[in-house]
Order: structure tokens, then C-alpha cells, then sequence
């Protein structure tokens, strides 16, 4: 062992932060219209579309997984799906790993994403509209800059719970190397053939990262005082 | 030149609104009433911030909203000026005057140094809203409404959320908007003080609908309206400064229909001034007085007699050649002068209130 970290560990680590990046990037951009609603709506699906937002923070991850298997599997709808379009079964690729961690992730984007809309108000959109800002042009040139810490703070989260999970991408990924074999996953392996020394040095590097993550976040956060 | 036509019927949970005015298309109207009588409703409903189905709307020729069409807000060539300071945080001064500007197309430069100078915020512009004080940031948000050149103006209570120190400092800025500005402004307030000072012509709100509507002078002045001002009910004179005496330290300003006398004013001679003469302030006798320290005392007649929410009271309307007055007295005093529509009588004004 001359390095501190094996090759297998450091493509493990590649392939977690490569994940995650995808997974925020798009749970950005899906993410983001959904807390945009949910903060602003009067219906009378926003507590039912909410509970099923919030749903991966309570479910276990093996819950998530097992159905997620079963529908991206080969007899399922989103596999048949798949299988017609000639792209294969979706389970045990970077795919269906994207896939699982954006629906588990979901709420970490969203649920920040809403309280700081919801502090905005009506006030500033009702400003920017007398002032002959169409609503998307209030959202972006308005919205969006006073949310700026809510959008930090929701990117942050999910990057950071894409990194740290675990049970989905084991049910989903499997254990690929280079192709679902995230760091979690590595110092799982690494456990079980009582390679403890390596563990713990993946597993230091780990909570290094979140606790670091963390205190940014923390650090950062902007006085609530003044909006 | 058209007018303003509104309306609009409005149903919330324990308020409904239902208004239908015509409004003059120049100077300011004053939306006035208790809170919770639906002014600052309506105001929403002329900027479509609040749906109404089924209204109508039309300024100045054009049909914003009726049966068929309904005109978003910021389609609507308007200005708003709200309650609170309603600055965006993130921008600076210049940001904020500048983000309505570029919205509305063509090139407006002049209007926003217009409206800087006329504002005199050009100190300011480079700060951003939290280093601003609250008459100054009020101030910034009228300039920015009238950056987006608006057919119409409205305002929001702009004064309300600032303290005495402040309103005299934004209130002359409001007056310069009076005098300078060619498009009709309406403002809603409570301060009757305000209202004297600032309005053209006045819409009463009571309980979602409009009471009346009309000249100020003479819609302050009618007898069946003093209710909605309870101990509030007087007119306003429209006076100029018409002679400063240094011997007696006095002021004469003049109205059609006679002359007030009133401590030394330090405007020039010729100075329009408003000033407010509340009911209560306004005694009544048969004979002029000849020993008496009342210094104004002028030659009124009868015009209509009213009951008061106190019933030892009533309202007593005159008229001093054209120009209205109200007076207070006691049913009591009533019946001793034997007041009746038509009399000649000697109203005597304990108090004038200078709006300044």
C-alpha cells in the first residue's frame, strides 16, 4: 500500500462526485418549478404532492429501491419502456443509478428550495409586475436573486446526501466497478473483507467531506435577520 | 381626454367589494376611509393584482380589462407606489429606478432624471436600499413608479408607514407631484389631514362600496357624509397669502367668499395654502360679536341642517359666497337661534389648521 488511497478507492470517489453533481444538476432544474409551485399554489394538491416530495426522507432506502427495481426492471412499465427504445434495463447502470438518486434526493432539493420562495411572499412578484416584469421575468430578475441562500443551501444538501447514500444505490447499482461503485458502496466492500485499514482511510475521507460541507453551510447561512 | 371608469365586483370571505366610479383623468383623488372599507382593494382590482371577473375598467380611453379581456399587471401602463418600502434589497438605488424603466421598451431617459430631480434623490442612487432611511426610500419608489412613464399613478398609503418627521419631509415632494405631473394619481389614505392637503377631488369609501365621490370642497362639505369622519367632519379652504402684518404678527389669506387672519406664515405673498377648518371649530351667532377675542368671524348663510352620531349634536352647512362651510353645535343652540335654512348668520372659527 504506497498510496493513501487505492486506484479502486480513487475511482470510487470520482464516481461518487460525478454522481452527485449530475444528481444536483438535475434535480436543479426539476427540482426548482416544483418548490416554485409548492410555495405559491392555493390547490388543493399541494399538501398531497408535498407528502410525496417529503416521502424519501422517511422511506427506507430499500423500500425506494425495491420498487425501483421492479419498475425499471425487465417486466417492468419504465423497463419495458427501456427495452422497446433498444437502451436495455436501467438497474445496475449509471442510469438507473442517476435515476434512484435524484427521486431519493428529491426532497433535499425541493423542501429548502420552497421555504426560501415562501419567505419572498407576494410582496416583491406584486412590485416587479406593477414595475411590467412578466411573472418568469419577476422570477428570474426577482425570485431567484432573493432566494440566492435557499439555492445554495439546497444544492449544498443534495450534493452532500447523494454523496453520503447508500441503500438505494446498492438495491439499484449493484457493485460495478467504474459504473456504480460509489465510495459508500467501496467502503462497504472493503468492511466485508475486513480490509479495515482502507476503510478507515475512505471512511476519514468521508466525514472529513460532510463535516466540511456542513460547516460551510453553516458558516455561510446568511443573517435571517434582514431579507 | 377621457376619464377613469371602474368597475368591479369583488367577494372575499367576510368583505365584498363593489364600486362603480368615474374618475377624473388629472390632478389627485384621495380613496379615503377607515381600514377595512376596501380602498387599498380597489386600488389592487385598478392594477389587477386581485382577479375580478366581470369588471370593467377603462383609462383614459383605454379598455384594460371588460367582459372579454383582462390586461396582466404588467401590461398595464401604471405606476404603483405600495405601503411598505417595497425597494428590491438586491439591487442598488439606480438598479431599482432603472428596473422598471428597461421593461417598458422604448427610451425613457428623460423621464427617469426627471423623476430623480423631482424626487431629489441624485445623492442616493448609488446605495443600495438598506442604507436609505424610510422617507428616502419611499421617495426612491415613487421615482421608480414614475420611471416607467404610467398612464396613471397610484398610491398605496405611502405615507403610513413613516413616522411624523418623515411625512414632512416626503409630504412636499407628493405636493411637487400635484402640481408638476400631467397624469391622473390615486391615493389612498386615512389622514384626513392628508387628504385636505393633497386631493383634487375625493372618493369616500365605506364598507366596500364608494359613499361618494366628487370635488373635494364639496364633497366635504355634504351633510350626509360626516359619519364616515366621525370628529374628523370640516371643509378645506383654498386660500392665497394675501398680506403679512409685522405690527400685529398676523397673515391674511384670502378665498373667494372672504378672508382668514392667522398667525404670521413665512410664505411669500401670493403662496397658494390650504388650510382645514373642522365643524367642531365653528361657532354660530345671530349678532356679530363685538367684544370677543375670535379673530375670524365672517357672515355665512344657512344652507342645510343635519344629525351628528351624537344626538346632542348637529351639523350645520354654510355657505360664505360660494365657499362651504360646516359647523358643530348643539342641538340645544339649534333651537335658541332658531336656525333654519336661508339665515343669516355670523360663524365664528375658533381654530384654522394650516397643512404644513
Amino acid at each position: 500500500m504506497e498510496t493513501l488511497l487505492s486506484n479502486q478507492d480513487l475511482q470510487a470517489i470520482g464516481l461518487t462526485l460525478r454522481l452527485a453533481s449530475v444528481v444536483t444538476l438535475i434535480l436543479l432544474i426539476a427540482g426548482t418549478p416544483i418548490a416554485w409551485w409548492l410555495a405559491r399554489t392555493r390547490s388543493w394538491w399541494k399538501g398531497p404532492i408535498g407528502a410525496v416530495v417529503a416521502l424519501p426522507l422517511v422511506l427506507p432506502p430499500s423500500v425506494l429501491g425495491f420498487y425501483l427495481l421492479l419498475v425499471m426492471g425487465p417486466e417492468g412499465p419504465i423497463g419495458h419502456l427501456t427495452q422497446a427504445l433498444d437502451l436495455g434495463t436501467l438497474p445496475f447502470t449509471f442510469g438507473g443509478l442517476v435515476i434512484a438518486s435524484v427521486l431519493y434526493s428529491l426532497p433535499f432539493m425541493v423542501q429548502p428550495l420552497q421555504t426560501a420562495f415562501e419567505a419572498i411572499g407576494d410582496g416583491p412578484l406584486e412590485v416587479a409586475a406593477t414595475l411590467r416584469a412578466s411573472p418568469l421575468d419577476a422570477f428570474f430578475s426577482v425570485a431567484v436573486p432573493l432566494a440566492a441562500p435557499g439555492f445554495l443551501t439546497a444544492c449544498i444538501l443534495t450534493f452532500a446526501h447523494t454523496v453520503g447514500e447508500f441503500g438505494v444505490v446498492l438495491m439499484i447499482g449493484g457493485n460495478l466497478p467504474g459504473t456504480t461503485r460509489v465510495a459508500s458502496v467501496q467502503i462497504y466492500d472493503h468492511v466485508e473483507a475486513l480490509e479495515y485499514a482502507q476503510a478507515h482511510r475512505l471512511a476519514a475521507a468521508m466525514l472529513l467531506f460532510s463535516f466540511l460541507v456542513l460547516l460551510a453551510l453553516y458558516l455561510w447561512r446568511p443573517n435571517p435577520k434582514k431579507g | 381626454m377621457g376619464t377613469i371608469e371602474a368597475r368591479f365586483h369583488l367577494e372575499r370571505p367576510g368583505f365584498t367589494l363593489d364600486v362603480d366610479l368615474t374618475l377624473p383623468p388629472k390632478g389627485v383623488t384621495a380613496l379615503f376611509g377607515h381600514s377595512g372599507s376596501g380602498k387599498t382593494t380597489l386600488l389592487r382590482c385598478i392594477a389587477g393584482l386581485e382577479r375580478t371577473p366581470g369588471g370593467y375598467l377603462a383609462v383614459c380611453g383605454d379598455v384594460w380589462q371588460d367582459g372579454s379581456r383582462w390586461l396582466p399587471p404588467h401590461r398595464r401602463p401604471l405606476g404603483y407606489v405600495f405601503q411598505d418600502a417595497s425597494l428590491f434589497p438586491h439591487l442598488s438605488v439606480m438598479g431599482n429606478l432603472r428596473y422598471g424603466m428597461r421593461r417598458v421598451g422604448a427610451v425613457h431617459r428623460v423621464d427617469l432624471d426627471y423623476a430623480i430631480d423631482l424626487l431629489g434623490i441624485a445623492h442616493l442612487v448609488d446605495r443600495k436600499p438598506d442604507r436609505l432611511s424610510g422617507g428616502e426610500r419611499q421617495r426612491v419608489a415613487i421615482a421608480r413608479a414614475l420611471a416607467v412613464s404610467p398612464r396613471v399613478l397610484l398610491m398605496d398609503e405611502p405615507l403610513a408607514a413613516l413616522d411624523l418627521k418623515r411625512k414632512k419631509e416626503i409630504l412636499p415632494y407628493i405636493e411637487r407631484l400635484h402640481d408638476e405631473l400631467e397624469i391622473p394619481v390615486l391615493y389612498v389614505s386615512h389622514s384626513p389631514d392628508e387628504v385636505a392637503r393633497l386631493a383634487d377631488h375625493l372618493v369616500l369609501m365605506d364598507d366596500g362600496a364608494a359613499a361618494a365621490a366628487g370635488p373635494l370642497q364639496e364633497t366635504l362639505a355634504r351633510l350626509d357624509l360626516p359619519l364616515i369622519f366621525a370628529d374628523d367632519a370640516g371643509v378645506v379652504l383654498d386660500t392665497v397669502v394675501a398680506e403679512h402684518d409685522d405690527d400685529t404678527l398676523l397673515t391674511r389669506l384670502d378665498f373667494p367668499g372672504g378672508n382668514i387672519r392667522v398667525a404670521r406664515r413665512p410664505e411669500a405673498l401670493g403662496r397658494r395654502l390650504r388650510c382645514r377648518v373642522h365643524a367642531r371649530d365653528v361657532s354660530l351667532a345671530l349678532t356679530r360679536a363685538e367684544h370677543t377675542s375670535i379673530l375670524n368671524i365672517l357672515p355665512a348663510a344657512v344652507v342645510d341642517l343635519a344629525g351628528t352620531d351624537s344626538r346632542a349634536h348637529v351639523l350645520v352647512r354654510l355657505q360664505m359666497k360660494g365657499t362651504p362651510l360646516l359647523a358643530r353645535i348643539t342641538r340645544y343652540s339649534r333651537d335658541q337661534l332658531g336656525l333654519h335654512n336661508g339665515l343669516e348668520v355670523w360663524a365664528q372659527i375658533k381654530a384654522v389648521a394650516l397643512l404644513d
